[in-house]
C-alpha cells in the first residue's frame, strides 16, 4: 500500500491545481459521515517546493495506453506503474481526513482499457465517498474528455469541482505532444460541462432539491514551455477558455523535466517565474480590471511576458501617459493599474481618502513598498514630474536579479 | 452631567480584570458602561486573569454606574468584528486599544475607514495574526487515533499550540467538521473535547496527555515526500505559510530537511536519466568533457552557457583548483584565461612553477552569472552546487592522481573537503587526502584583484608564500 502511494502521488505531482476553494457550504451535523467545507479551502501543509497540500491527490492509476510526449506516464515511458482499487483510495480519503491531513480528494487518473472504463472508476470512487460514507469534504475530479459525456455528467452530481486538461496552449502543440488527443474533444468535453453546470443552476432556483452539479465549477491545466507558443499566445487562450466555458481558474503548469523524456521535448525546463508571470496576468485579468488585449500588450517583441519586471509593471512603462494617477482624486480603475499597488490598497486607499489628503506617507503607511508606487502617483506633497520619462526607470525598479526564484533554495 | 460627578471621574483609576483572556462579552458590557461613564482610556486598566495588572493597583475595582440618561454607545459593525478577533490576540495591550478606539468612535464614528490612523492599524494587524492563527490551527491540527476499550470505539486526540487566545473561537469549526467522530485537542492553554453530541472544555494539558503516533501516520508521510516536484524547491514559499514554530506537532514536518536534501538528488535524476547515466563515472577526461556539457544536475547549468573542463597533463603531479569559470573562461571554453588566469601565470611564474605542468580546473563546471543589460555579472556558486559538482573535479582527480591539490578561495576548498573552511586558518600548512595525497589550500587570485593599495600588496606577499611553500613541497615529493 505504502508503495504504492508513493508512485501514484509521485505520478501527481505535474497538477498545478490543488485548490479546495469556491464550493457551497455544508458540514457534517446531522449526517453519518464527516466533512465540511466553509468556502475557502484550507491548506493543511506545504511542501518543499513552496506548494499547498489541501487535498489527497493522487492518480488512480499511472498505466496509460496513451503516449504523449510531456506525460510521465505514457505509455512507452518505463516509469514503475501502480494501481489504486476503488476501494482503497476511498479508505486513504477517509482515513486522511479524520486525522485532519486533508480537505478532501483530487482524483485523476492514466487511461486504463478505455477512457470509458476509468472514467467509471472515478465516478465509482467518488459515488462511494459520498453515498456510502455520507463524505461531505471536498472532490475535484479531473474527468477524461474521450468518456461518453453521460460519465462526465455524473461526475459532476458528485464533486465539487470538475476539471478538463486544455494540456497545451496551442492546437499544433496537441497534434504534435499528444497524438491521441484532440482538441476539438476536449473542448466539446468543458462545453457539455458548462452547460451542465447552467443548467444544474437554473434548475435549483426552480426545485430546491434539484441535484448540485460541480457546485465549485471546472478548470483546466495548461503545460507551458514544452512547446513553443509565447505568453501571448497562451494568454490569448486562457481568456477565450474563460469566456468560452466559464472556467473558475486556468492553471499553468511550466514544463518540468521528466525521466525518460521523450526526445521531441526541449532540454531545458523554462525558468518558474515564467509560470509565476503567467499567473501574475490572469490576476490582472480577473481583479484588476485588464482585458486580455492589455496583457497582451505588455509582451516584449517575442510575444512573452518579461521575467525581470511583472506584468503590471511592464504595461505601465508602455502607457506612461497614462500615469502619474492622483489618489487623492483618480477613480479605482486607474488606481488598480498603479504598479505596486495591490487591491486591498487600494480598497485602504479609497476609504482613508474620505478622512484626509493622502500625502506620500500617508500612502506609505498602506503599501507595500512606497519606493514601486512612488514614480507612478501623485499625492498631496508629491509629484513625480521626471520619474516616468526617465529612460533607466525600468533599471530602478526591477527587482534584483539575485531573486529569481530558479535559485531560491 | 453633575459637576461633581465629573470631579469624582477625574479623581479615579479603574482597574478591570477580566475573567477569561477571549472574554469580549464581558469586556464590551464594561467598556460600553465606562463609555457611558465618559471615563477616558488612560484611567482604566484592563487586567488579563491571572496577571496582576501593576499598571494602576489602586485603581478601583467597584466601576461606576451610567446614569439613566447616558447616551447609548455607537460601535460600527466593522469595529465589533475586529473586536471579536483582536481580544483572542496575547497582546495584552490589547483591552486597552480596544477601548481607546470605542472611546475615539463616540466623535468619530467613521473612524475605522482610515487606514492611516496608527490605532487602526494596529486593531487591523492584532486581528489578523489573530485570523491567521486561527486559520493555522484549522489546517496544522493532527489527530491522531486512540483505540479505546469497547472494541471499535474510537477517539481522536490532538495536540496543538496556539499562539493566541483562539480554542474557543475554533471549537465551531472542529465540532461541524468532524461532527460524527469523539475528538480532543488538547493545547497549554485548555483543551476541548467533544464526544459527537456535547463539546466540554478542560483545564490546560500536556504535550504528554496526547498519544505520541498514529498507525496512518507513514502512510501520510510517504505521501508528503512524493506529492512535490522537487525540480522546483522553494523553501522560502514553505517557510512563510508553514513557519517552524508548528513543524514540532505535524508528523510530516520531520522529514523537510532530508526531503530538501535530497530534491538535487531527485531532481537531477529526473533531468539525467535518458541523456546521462549517473551511475558511472566516466573514465576518461574526454569523457568527463562530454558529459559536463550535457550535466543539468544544478539550476547553474540551466544558464546559457557552455561548461569549461580542466586542462593539462594527464599525469601532473600539481592539480590546481579554482572555483568556476568567468565569462572570458566561458567563451574560451578554457580555465583560467581571464584576469585572474592571467594573474596567477605571473605568481606561478615567479615561484618557478611552470603552469604548463600543471592540470588547471575548477571546482564547478559551468558558469554562474546574472544578465545586466549586455554584461554577465559573476555570481559565487552556493554550497549546495559545488557538492554536486565535485561528482565531475572527483572524477577528474581519480584519473589525473596529482600528489598535491592547490585549492584557491573558499569554493575550491569546499569542493575538495566538502566542508566550509576559512582561508586564513587553513593556508601554509598540508591537509592530507584520503588518497595519500594532500591539499593546499590559499587565496583565489580574483580575491587579489578586488583589491588595492598596502592590502592588495600583503595579499600578494601571503600568496606568494604559498605558492613558494607548495613548490617547495613539490620538490620534496618529486625527490
Ligand atoms: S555547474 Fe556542475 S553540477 Fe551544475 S550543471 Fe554545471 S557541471 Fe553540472
Amino acid at each position: 500500500m505504502i508503495e504504492k502511494l508513493g508512485i501514484l502521488a509521485d505520478a501527481a505531482k505535474y497538477d498545478a491545481s490543488c485548490a479546495s476553494s469556491g464550493t457551497t457550504k455544508r458540514n457534517s451535523s446531522g449526517g453519518k459521515g464527516i466533512g465540511s467545507t466553509e468556502g475557502m479551502g484550507i491548506c493543511h501543509a506545504y511542501a518543499p517546493d513552496g506548494r499547498c497540500i489541501s487535498l489527497l491527490k493522487i492518480l488512480l492509476t499511472n498505466h496509460c495506453v496513451f503516449d504523449c510526449h510531456y506525460c510521465i506516464n505514457r505509455k512507452s515511458s518505463n516509469v514503475r506503474r501502480a494501481r489504486f482499487t476503488p476501494q482503497e483510495v476511498v479508505d486513504l480519503t477517509l482515513s486522511f481526513y479524520r486525522r485532519n491531513y486533508i480537505e478532501g480528494l483530487f482524483l485523476s487518473s492514466g487511461i486504463v482499457k478505455s477512457s470509458n472504463h476509468t472514467m467509471e472508476q472515478l465516478v465509482e470512487v467518488a459515488r462511494m465517498l459520498r453515498e456510502e460514507h455520507d463524505f461531505r469534504g471536498y472532490i475535484h475530479l479531473k474527468t477524461i474528455p474521450e468518456a461518453d459525456p453521460e460519465l462526465v455528467h455524473q461526475a459532476g452530481l458528485y464533486a465539487d469541482r470538475v476539471s478538463i486538461n486544455v494540456e497545451l496552449p496551442t492546437d499544433a502543440g496537441l497534434v504534435r505532444l499528444a497524438p491521441d488527443k484532440s482538441a476539438r474533444q476536449i473542448e466539446g468535453a468543458m462545453g457539455k460541462v458548462k452547460s451542465d453546470i447552467v443548467e444544474a443552476k437554473d434548475a435549483k432556483k426552480r426545485f430546491q432539491h434539484a441535484p448540485r452539479f460541480a457546485p465549485a465549477g471546472q478548470s483546466t491545466q495548461m503545460i507551458v514551455g514544452a512547446d513553443a507558443a509565447s505568453d501571448a499566445d497562451i494568454v490569448g487562450k486562457a481568456s477565450r477558455l474563460y469566456d468560452s466555458f466559464g472556467l473558475r481558474r486556468v492553471y499553468y503548469s511550466a514544463f518540468s523535466p521528466i525521466p525518460d523524456a521523450s526526445a521531441v521535448l526541449p532540454l531545458k525546463r523554462p525558468p518558474l517565474i515564467r509560470e509565476h508571470r503567467l499567473y501574475q496576468s490572469d490576476w490582472l485579468m480577473r481583479f484588476y480590471g485588464y482585458k486580455p488585449a492589455e496583457v497582451m500588450q505588455a509582451t516584449e517583441a517575442d510575444g512573452n511576458l518579461p521575467l525581470d519586471i511583472d506584468p503590471k509593471l511592464a504595461w505601465a512603462l508602455k502607457f506612461r501617459e497614462r500615469f502619474p494617477v492622483d489618489v487623492n482624486r483618480a477613480p479605482k480603475e486607474a488606481l488598480l493599474r498603479v504598479p505596486g499597488l495591490g487591491v486591498r490598497a487600494v480598497q485602504r486607499i479609497l476609504a482613508s481618502r474620505r478622512h484626509r489628503t493622502m500625502r506620500l506617507d500617508d500612502v506609505a503607511k498602506l503599501t507595500v513598498s512606497i519606493a514601486k508606487v512612488r514614480p507612478f502617483i501623485v499625492a498631496a506633497d508629491w509629484r513625480p514630474v521626471l520619474l516616468t520619462d526617465r529612460a533607466d526607470l525600468r533599471a530602478l525598479l526591477a527587482p534584483r536579479q539575485e531573486q529569481l526564484e530558479l535559485f531560491a533554495a | 452631567m453633575s459637576a461633581p460627578f465629573r470631579d469624582m471621574r477625574l479623581a479615579h483609576t479603574f482597574n478591570v480584570t477580566l475573567p477569561e483572556s477571549d472574554d469580549f462579552d464581558f469586556w464590551r458590557e464594561r467598556a460600553r458602561a465606562l463609555v457611558q461613564c465618559e471615563v477616558p482610556p488612560d484611567r482604566i486598566a484592563w487586567v488579563e486573569p491571572g496577571s496582576s495588572g501593576d499598571l494602576f493597583s489602586h485603581g478601583d475595582r467597584r466601576l461606576p454606574v451610567p446614569p439613566a440618561d447616558a447616551p447609548p454607545v455607537r460601535a460600527s459593525k466593522a469595529f465589533v468584528q475586529l473586536a471579536k478577533s483582536a481580544i483572542c490576540h496575547s497582546e495584552p495591550e490589547r483591552f486597552a486599544l480596544l477601548y481607546r478606539l470605542l472611546w475615539r468612535l463616540q466623535t468619530n464614528p467613521r473612524l475605522l475607514e482610515d487606514g492611516a490612523d496608527p490605532d487602526v492599524r494596529r486593531l487591523d494587524e492584532l486581528a489578523r495574526t489573530v485570523r491567521r492563527d486561527i486559520h493555522k490551527m484549522r489546517a496544522f491540527v493532527r489527530f491522531r487515533l486512540v483505540e479505546g476499550e469497547a472494541h471499535g470505539e474510537e477517539h481522536y486526540v490532538a495536540w496543538f499550540e496556539p499562539e493566541h487566545h483562539i480554542l474557543r473561537a475554533n471549537a465551531g469549526f472542529f465540532t461541524r467538521r468532524f461532527a460524527n467522530m469523539k475528538w480532543s485537542i488538547l493545547t497549554p492553554r485548555g483543551s476541548l473535547h467533544w464526544d459527537g453530541q456535547v463539546l466540554e472544555e478542560g483545564p490546560p494539558a500536556d504535550r504528554s496527555d496526547a498519544p505520541a503516533g498514529d498507525a496512518a501516520e507513514d502512510l501520510w508521510r510517504k505521501y508528503y515526500a512524493s506529492i512535490f516536484n522537487p525540480a522546483r524547491l522553494k523553501i522560502g514559499a514553505m517557510l512563510k505559510e508553514m513557519p517552524r514554530k508548528y513543524w514540532k506537532n505535524m508528523p510530516e514536518a520531520a522529514l523537510i530537511p532530508e526531503l530538501v536534501a535530497g530534491a538535487q538528488a531527485r531532481e537531477s535524476q529526473m533531468v539525467a536519466a535518458g541523456t546521462l547515466d549517473m551511475g558511472e563515472r566516466p573514465e576518461t577526461l574526454a569523457a568527463i568533457d562530454k558529459a559536463i556539457h550535457a550535466c543539468r544536475m544544478c539550476p547553474i547549468g540551466l544558464l546559457d552557457n557552455n561548461a569549461v573542463m580542466g586542462e593539462g597533463p594527464r599525469d601532473a603531479a600539481l592539480m590546481i583548483v579554482g572555483e568556476q569559470p568567468g565569462d572570458q573562461e566561458d567563451e574560451s571554453g578554457r580555465p583560467f584565461v581571464g584576469p585572474a588566469g592571467q594573474l596567477l601565470d605571473r605568481h606561478l611564474e615567479r615561484a618557478g612553477i611552470d603552469r604548463r605542468s600543471a592540470y588547471v580546473t575548477n571546482a564547478v563546471k559551468h558558469f554562474k552569472f546574472v544578465q545586466r543589460g549586455k554584461r554577465r555579472l559573476h555570481q559565487s556558486p552556493t554550497a549546495k552546487e559545488i557538492d554536486i559538482c565535485r561528482w565531475w573535479m572527483e572524477g577528474e582527480l581519480a584519473i589525473v592522481q596529482p600528489k598535491l591539490v592547490l585549492a584557491m578561495g573558499a569554493s575550491a576548498a569546499r569542493g575538495m573537503l566538502g566542508k566550509t573552511v576559512s582561508i586564513s586558518k587553513a593556508r601554509g600548512a598540508p591537509m592530507p587526502l584520503e588518497d595519500g595525497s594532500e591539499l593546499w589550500v590559499t587565496a583565489h587570485p580574483s580575491y587579489l584583484l578586488r583589491l588595492d593599495g598596502p592590502a592588495r600588496e600583503e595579499q600578494a606577499r601571503l600568496f606568494d608564500a604559498d605558492l613558494a611553500a607548495v613548490k617547495e613541497r613539490l620538490e620534496e615529493l618529486a625527490g
